[in-house]
């Protein structure tokens, strides 16, 4: 062996450097663009009780964008959310109707998310089966359920303060909503990038057979994803379900696909193994920037989800093409 | 033998299907006529046109999730156009739709080839701008049945034979399809690049433009459904086919096409889309409540999932002699 | 008069040189040996003559006329096939299909004649004598020295005058390492050129006539290797004299640290006893096949046997996990390095970490500063050449990376470690290194298992040599004289 040990410095490129070039800093800039664009396009916009409106509209999809980004960074996917929000609700309205109060409608909200979860959990980590048809299996199948339960009727009875989730407010102009996000980034954010549990994420996506040689209980983690995403689902469920103050069996259709492109926009490849919790913050903030601030101009939803397309398709074409670029100008 | 049998995935449905036939007949003896088993193909025939559509994306390993919207915007593309000019002859009506569908599968495939986009990612855009667009174009105004010319709505009610054109365009489609995914060096190529990418490149198939030429399929074959369902529905609007990938990638899937690519057959997907399309017609017949269907479509997926996961798990290595024996 | 030949080829990727001003000549009826490291240059070689790349600067010649290799299929249709390391075809599709993939015969109407392509697949099977595969047989149904041959039917569907073999014997048993030799005296005997890549010099010395040597993506040296020793040409691919492949040490064996008694499993291998003691190198041989790494995964927890005993100094341990393996002082080095090694995309520090996050972090919280340090120390203790640990480990060479994953166990401080073909397809150099290091490992007292294929290594590294054959122990040797011949006997079942 050589006489003396070589060093190997533990890092090369300047952390700030590359802090500036990244994907979280571009979203940034997208982000402030688009806030500056709206608060001239609209003059009532910069009101604060405007921009607190605002918060309800994405706040509950960017909820369930963060168990998602998890779960795609592992290498998996749900389609099945929106439909286990449609399920929680069902049955949260089904036990309203018996006159059961809030406390006990959280509990089965919570409950059937976390059941659902469990289920896809179990196919995909117990049978081995891929997620991506999983959910779409079990997205008609929850959904299905809400819609046997319910037909076409609607649940209204909900107990007085249940509306709270949806509607209240923490302080000022501060929604609850608001604040549960706030704070659920916040734990999911430190979940991902400070502690062991989010470090084998991105082994797994990356690679689950190496990690499973290295020791990693790949299904364990994969199962407890699920069942956080399922439990998530649930939470908005309680959200959604207060704020409209009544549920139908289509609530929240598309809410997964929004969801999907909140984190696809956020930096999270799809394959999995990369991605950050600011970046999906500041992607879902993007989404409802654009989302309120067309609303505001009296927009039509599916006229503006043509620009939330073009955005989701440009956003992920730009590094693809510059890194093309710089090839070809390279030579 | 009998094992053999149940290996394949055509029979195994094609027998699901007799059952299924057979049971509802217990229930009304009428369901299991000619007539009505005819009719009931008859009401199956868009969804199988889609199912093919989505099965030569998912070969390649890829998915469409646009197939619906596309549908939409050409079916309204077509209508507006019938609706403007009701001289123009149904063969300039059908070649419109297949252009304008193959137009939106290009871009699809386009963005896939050239910069590399995941396919998911595409589609999961395109998907809201090409209904978007719908609106854009309808000013979101509707298409009914009153502005549609005659020979619009009356083309695929026209019997031949005793069997609709709705039917017989069906028919053509699964032929022609199936002559090309055998017989044709692009149709090998799309299963080839599912099976393996990476040996695709080395025996010198370029695996983006395949991708590409699949793309191009699915969108010809959904704009042929969008003037098929327009017409069929008498209905042009915004939410045609809305959440309807669904059934498409359900029949792929309970048809044995394999997420992972590379697998599956025309047979497959067409039983795939029969069979669920059977069970919302026998529904009604045998009293059950419409809102089932969603859930039975939902189970019988998972179902068919498992069953394609049995058939290809890998056998442990048969490496003692002993654990050999026949 | 060359059949193909290269002038002043140069080709780069980003950031890399792969090949710099290279010449090649390939002549009719000879075969042609392509020597050097992991990263010389040569695959980058063989997709330049296959068409997939084309190259920067330079010219090719076919019989004297300059031609284009523009494409993989006009590289094909001039003629010129490879059959390369892991067989590239499609599991999923059928022989008869994988053989005429690109070049099917076509019937009326221009589409493709199903009939013919499994009529001309049979007669290229019968032509290479493999008539025992059958056209319509899915291809992922049959054995890995199968479905090579069908690779090598596959270069023969049409007529070749360049045959590129790329480590055709990698994966291979005795009996079929000899059919393949066989098979280049008949590609011979037909007027071909062919390209034979390999790192096994005793091969090379039996198959080739003539060598190319390449270092760093240049030409250093060809010949006819009736002129040339191997040592010389060890010197030519390294740069310098390498004859530490196998370092000498004294051996001083301690106690028994792992007793595997009675270990089976339904259908992979059967009745396994062995020991293992401190200090000691236990070497596995056996064909393709043998169950070795099968036995391997049950000790490291990732298959379950159906019956039998593992003690680790004298406590029984039942693993129904790597991770309780792992507890219990036993790590696994995997056979394939980039599948089951590492995690491309992931940094050097990171991946030696993974197994060690419970120990590096704090409450399950991480901290950086332990796991660099912890990295650090492992991977400068192994020689581990890279720019930095943050450093992508998927840009490193196959033997740095073999590194890495060696680094990560021995942050475990395990007593005992299990190495699955060690040095495959790792450039001489760090082969080397590798060696010495598992020297070091055993003096300091570790309980070694290498499982190996590579016969030189297997009598240049072992104390003992335990032998199997169809999923059991065959022969155990102590490696006192031992010679090759016996190890062969015994891995396929052939008395003396």
């Amino acid at each position: 062996m050589s006489l003396q040990t070589r060093h190997i410095p533990d890092r090369l490129d300047k952390p700030l450097t590359s802090l500036l070039l990244s994907w979280e800093v571009l979203l940034l800039v997208v982000a402030v663009s688009v806030f500056i664009f709206n608060s001239f396009a609209s003059p009532h916009f910069l009101d604060v009780w405007t921009l607190s409106d605002m918060t309800f509209n994405f706040t509950e999809k960017a909820l369930l964008a963060l168990p998602m980004a998890l779960l795609i960074i592992a290498g998996e996917i749900d389609l099945s959310v929106a439909a286990i929000i449609a399920i929680s609700s069902t049955l949260m309205g089904f036990a309203a109707q018996f006159g059961f109060q809030t406390p006990t409608l959280i509990f089965i909200g919570l409950a059937v998310g976390l059941a659902c979860g469990a289920f896809n959990g179990a196919l995909v980590t117990g049978l081995g089966l891929p997620s991506i048809v999983v959910t779409i299996g079990t997205l008609s199948l929850f959904r299905g359920l809400a819609f046997i339960i319910l037909g076409d009727q609607v649940y209204k009875n909900y107990p007085t303060h249940f509306d709270y989730f949806g509607q209240g407010y923490v302080i000022w102009v501060i929604s609850f909503e608001l604040v549960l996000f706030l704070l659920m980034a916040l734990a999911f954010g430190f979940l991902l990038h400070f502690t062991t549990f989010g470090r084998k994420l991105y082994f797994i996506g990356r690679n689950p057979v190496s990690t499973q040689f290295s020791g990693v209980n790949v299904k364990r983690i994969k199962f407890i994803l699920f069942c956080l995403t399922g439990v998530m689902s649930g939470l908005v469920s309680i959200a959604l379900t207060s704020r409209l103050g009544s549920t139908r069996p289509s609530i929240a259709q598309g809410y997964e696909l929004e969801a999907i492109t909140m984190v696809v926009l956020g930096g999270v490849a799809i394959s999995g193994g990369a991605g950050t919790i600011p970046g999906v913050v500041l992607a879902a903030l993007i989404m409802g920037l654009v989302t309120f601030g067309f609303g505001l101009l009296n927009v039509p939803g599916i006229v503006m989800s043509i620009f939330v397309g073009f955005l989701l398709i440009g956003v992920i074409a730009l590094p693809l093409l510059w890194k093309r670029f710089l090839w070809v100008f390279k030579k | 033998m009998i094992a053999r049998l149940f290996k394949s995935r055509e029979m195994l449905l094609a027998l699901a299907i007799a059952i299924l036939i057979a049971g509802v007949a217990t229930r009304s003896a009428e369901f299991a006529t000619p007539r009505n088993l005819t009719q009931a193909f008859n009401d199956s025939s868009i969804l199988i046109i889609l199912a093919l559509a989505q099965m030569s994306v998912i070969l390649t390993r890829s998915i469409d999730l646009s197939t619906a919207a596309n549908l939409c915007f050409t079916g309204m593309a077509v209508a507006m156009l019938n609706k403007f000019y009701p001289e123009l002859p149904m063969i300039i009506i059908i070649l419109v739709a297949l252009l304008w569908g193959l137009a939106l599968g290009a871009f699809n495939g386009i963005l896939v080839w050239k910069i590399g986009i995941p396919p998911i990612v595409v589609t999961l855009g395109t998907l809201t701008i090409y209904r978007g667009l719908t609106f854009v174009m309808s000013g979101g105004a509707w298409v009914n049945a009153d502005k549609m010319s005659p020979a619009f709505i009356e083309l695929q009610r026209q019997l031949i034979l005793g069997i609709p054109v709705l039917s017989w365009i069906a028919i053509l489609v699964i032929v022609v399809f199936a002559i090309f995914m055998r017989a044709t060096k692009q149709g090998r190529n799309i299963y080839a690049v599912g099976v393996n990418p990476i040996a695709a490149v080395y025996v010198g198939i370029n695996v983006g433009r395949t991708k590409f030429v699949a793309f191009c399929i699915s969108g010809l074959f959904s704009g042929l459904a969008g003037y098929l369902w327009v017409s069929r529905y008498v209905i042009a609007s915004v939410e045609v086919a809305n959440g309807y990938e669904l059934n498409v990638i359900a029949s792929c899937v309970i048809g044995g096409i394999s997420i992972a690519g590379g697998v599956g057959s025309v047979g497959g997907a067409v039983l795939g889309a029969l069979f669920l399309s059977l069970i919302g017609l026998a529904l009604p017949v045998i009293n059950v409540s419409p809102f089932w269907q969603m859930a039975i479509s939902g189970a019988a997926i998972l179902i068919a999932i498992i069953l394609n996961a049995r058939s290809d798990k890998q056998k442990g290595r048969l490496i003692l002699k002993k654990a050999q024996n026949p | 008069m060359p059949s193909l030949s290269l002038q002043g080829i140069s080709k780069s990727f980003p950031g890399v040189r792969a090949l710099h001003n290279v010449n090649l000549s390939l002549y009719p009826g000879q075969v042609t040996a392509l020597i050097g490291e992991n990263g010389a240059g040569k695959s980058t070689l063989v997709k330049i003559l296959t068409g997939i790349y084309q190259p920067d600067e330079g010219s090719i010649t076919l019989d004297g006329k300059p031609v284009a290799l523009s494409s993989a299929q006009s590289a094909f249709a001039l003629g010129i096939t490879a059959i390369h390391q892991e067989t590239v075809l499609f599991d999923d599709l059928s022989v008869a299909e994988n053989i005429y993939l690109g070049h099917a015969p076509r019937g009326r109407l221009g589409l493709i004649d199903w009939k013919a392509m499994n009529q001309s697949a049979s007669a290229t099977l019968a032509k290479i004598h493999v008539s025992h595969i059958k056209p319509a047989t899915r291809l992922g149904d049959l054995s890995i020295a199968n479905k090579h041959l069908v690779a090598v039917a596959r270069a023969m569907s049409i007529d070749a005058r360049v045959v590129i073999m790329d480590e055709p014997t990698a994966a291979l048993s005795a009996k079929e390492i000899g059919e393949v030799y066989d098979l280049v005296a008949l590609l011979k005997s037909q007027g071909k050129a062919i390209l034979f890549i390999s790192h096994k010099f005793d091969e090379i010395y039996k198959v080739a006539d003539r060598y190319t040597v390449f270092r760093d993506g240049e030409l250093v040296g060809d010949g006819m290797l009736a002129n040339t020793s191997q040592n010389d040409m060890v010197k030519l691919m390294v740069g310098r004299s390498v004859d530490r492949v196998f370092p000498k040490r004294a051996s001083v064996k301690g106690d028994v640290v792992l007793k595997v008694q009675d270990l089976s499993h339904p259908t992979e291998f059967d009745e396994l006893n062995f020991e293992l003691r401190a200090g000691e190198i236990l070497g596995f041989y056996g064909l393709i096949g043998a169950g070795r790494t099968e036995a391997m995964k049950a000790l490291f927890g990732l298959t379950k046997p159906s019956r039998g005993s593992i003690t680790i100094n004298n406590e029984l341990i039942a693993p129904k996990s790597a991770a309780d393996a792992i507890l219990a002082g036993l790590v696994y080095v995997p056979e394939e390095r980039g599948n089951q090694g590492i995690a491309a995309g992931l940094p050097i520090f990171m991946n030696v970490s993974l197994p060690s996050l419970k120990q590096t972090s704090k409450n399950n919280v991480l901290r950086l500063s332990e796991e660099m340090k912890l990295a650090r120390h492992y991977t400068e203790r192994l020689d581990l050449r890279a720019a930095s640990l943050s450093q992508d480990v998927a840009t490193l060479s196959g033997g740095n990376q073999q590194k890495v994953v060696i680094a990560k166990w021995l942050a475990r401080q395990p007593k005992v470690i299990i190495l699955d073909e060690p040095t495959k397809g790792i450039d001489i150099g760090s082969k080397a290194a590798v060696h010495e290091f598992m020297a070091e490992l055993v003096a300091a007292g570790m309980a070694v298992i290498m499982v190996s294929s590579e016969l030189p290594e297997i009598l240049g590294m072992s104390d003992r040599v335990i032998v199997m054959r169809d999923g059991l122990i065959a022969e155990t040797f102590e490696n006192k004289n031992l010679g090759a011949e016996q190890l062969v006997r015994a891995a396929a079942g052939i008395a003396a």
